[in-house]
């Protein structure tokens, strides 16, 4: 599935306007979401979630996605599960140092961020919370933009550059 | 008559003999002791120090023994004394066990060196790596550096389990919390927070290099206030890069430390170059050694000519030696370099407790 991970890394900006629209439209779904239960949803919508990113980014259902300050490249695909950038070990090709065939993740990152125009991918990311691996990212979604609580990045290199 | 002087503390095996009764407590304290604070300094150790005074600095790195014996580490940090500002103990590196880095450095911080402690996300999480920082401060330690670690693939335990529960860029934030706000990951208060000066590695020689520099400014937002780099074998390249740095400021935020090595053969660049991710050596550097009589003292040499040019480069604050299997040439090229200038690092002279210079065994 590697060939479709890197076709949404090169069409990174249309899948974010994409991902846009369908936020707006799941945040509005929040009331049904709310009558019907968050609990009582997790499983098939984590299952839906699951099939539809798994195959266009490779997802490995951390939880808590990063795909938009990460130029839609799925940092969990990198051997060493870096959330921030690549490490000092991409070969002179560009390719990871523990898996040689396969493209840096953050090469691709990088190049996806450039194409959406996005500084997102100045903000440090917080380490993943383990206790979400396997559930969905939109609920939780859902959740926090409703209760206005999604979590701010800690600090940001956006100044310094 | 100050309370340490009353009880004896400060009057070490250095002084006029030990205050204390050998048997309880041979060890050293006074060398050992952390400097007074100083205001704008992180942490009491001389590495920070050194830096803020704008002095340029010299670190090297200390490869860790495969043994159990602490004259094992004392032997590898004597050959740095009054050379370097401060030790670094790497962190299992290259993903090969070796004694750990809390280890080495509770045995250097005993007898006075200053070393760099590297933690890696590699082997542990975010609760070891909290727990190792609060116990090498404890122990002294002054100086952390942070690091992701290298895939467990590279090493000698191909089959242990990655843990990398944290990359640097988490490690450095949750350290500088740890320290500024007195608190864990988890918010739980410290009693004493750890006065710690933290580090961060970089490689401006890696792909993609037009976000290296923007990395290197995530990790100073995250907490880093020095760097050290990969090893450094093209100026240009190091220039270009010092160049964007400079245009960001980031030189004035934190300490760039160029990471330079001796090369023993053109066979061992080449080797190094295809087997070792991240180290990028020019072919022009491949052929100066291959055309040279002597490969091993033109190693020497060119470390000593890229340590010249790389001083002379604005924003670099000093240098770290990684000598490789070549520890015993690190004084000889600092000295020949000449970029201590009239410096004179301290030097600990230790004093090595008698118990861990007996080496013991359990008899049969």
């Amino acid at each position: 599935m590697r060939a479709v991970r890197h076709w949404s890394v090169r069409n990174a900006r249309g899948l974010m306007r994409l991902y846009d629209l369908f936020q707006g439209a799941i945040v509005a779904m929040e009331p049904v979401v709310r009558r019907i239960g968050y609990d009582r949803l997790e499983k098939p919508v984590a299952a839906v979630e699951h099939v539809i990113k798994g195959a266009m980014f490779d997802c490995q259902m951390c939880g808590q996605c990063a795909l938009s300050s990460t130029g839609m490249s799925c940092p969990m695909n990198c051997p060493k599960n870096l959330r921030n950038g690549p490490c000092g070990g991409v070969r002179a090709d560009g390719h990871c140092e523990v898996k040689p065939d396969m493209p840096c993740v953050w090469v691709k990152a990088w190049a996806g961020a450039q194409q959406m125009m996005s500084e997102n991918i100045l903000d440090v990311q917080l380490p993943v919370d383990n206790r979400l691996k396997g559930k969905s990212s939109w609920l939780r979604i859902i959740r926090e933009i409703k209760a206005g609580s999604l979590p701010k990045p800690h600090s940001s290199a956006r100044k310094a550059a | 008559m100050t309370i340490e002087e009353e009880e004896g503390i400060g009057t070490g095996p250095l002084n006029d003999g030990p205050a204390y009764p050998e048997m309880i407590d041979p060890g050293p304290i006074d060398p050992a002791a952390p400097l007074e604070p100083l205001p704008g300094h992180s942490s009491r150790g001389r590495l920070e120090r050194i830096l803020r005074a704008g002095e340029f600095a010299v670190t090297a790195e200390l490869s860790p023994p495969d043994s159990a014996d602490p004259v094992d580490v004392f032997d590898r940090a004597a050959i740095f004394d009054g050379w370097v500002d401060a030790i670094n103990a790497t962190d299992g590196s290259g993903a090969n066990c070796h004694m750990s880095s809390v280890g080495v450095c509770a045995l250097l911080t005993r007898v006075g060196y200053a070393p760099v402690m590297q933690i890696s996300g590699r082997d542990r999480n975010r609760i070891a790596i909290q727990g190792d920082v609060l116990g090498a401060s404890a122990m002294g330690v002054a100086n952390i550096l942070c690091l992701t670690g290298d895939g467990v693939q590279c090493g000698d335990h191909p089959e242990a389990k990655p843990v990398f529960d944290m990359d640097c860029m988490a490690t450095l934030e949750t350290i500088r919390a740890m320290r500024d706000e007195s608190r864990f990951a988890s918010g739980r208060k410290l009693d004493k927070a750890p006065d710690i000066f933290i580090g961060a590695a970089a490689n401006p020689f890696a792909q993609p290099y037009d976000f290296r520099p923007l990395r290197l400014a995530k990790k100073i937002a995250a907490g880093a206030q020095f760097v050290q780099t990969q090893y450094c074998y093209d100026i240009p390249m190091l220039k270009t890069y010092m160049e964007r740095v400079r245009d960001m400021g980031l030189h004035e935020k934190c300490f760039i430390l160029v990471g330079v090595g001796p090369l023993a053969s053109a066979k061992a660049a080449r080797w190094i170059r295809s087997n070792v991710p991240g180290v990028h050596i020019p072919d022009s550097i491949v052929a100066r050694l291959e055309g040279a009589a002597k490969q091993k003292e033109e190693g020497k040499r060119l470390c000593i000519d890229l340590i010249q040019e790389i001083r002379e480069i604005e924003g670099v604050s000093g240098i770290h030696l990684m000598a490789y299997r070549q520890e015993e040439s690190v004084a000889e090229i600092i000295s020949e370099s000449g970029v201590l200038r009239d410096r004179k690092p301290h030097s600990v002279n230790p004093v090595i407790p008698h118990y861990m210079q007996q080496r013991f065994r359990v008899p049969s």
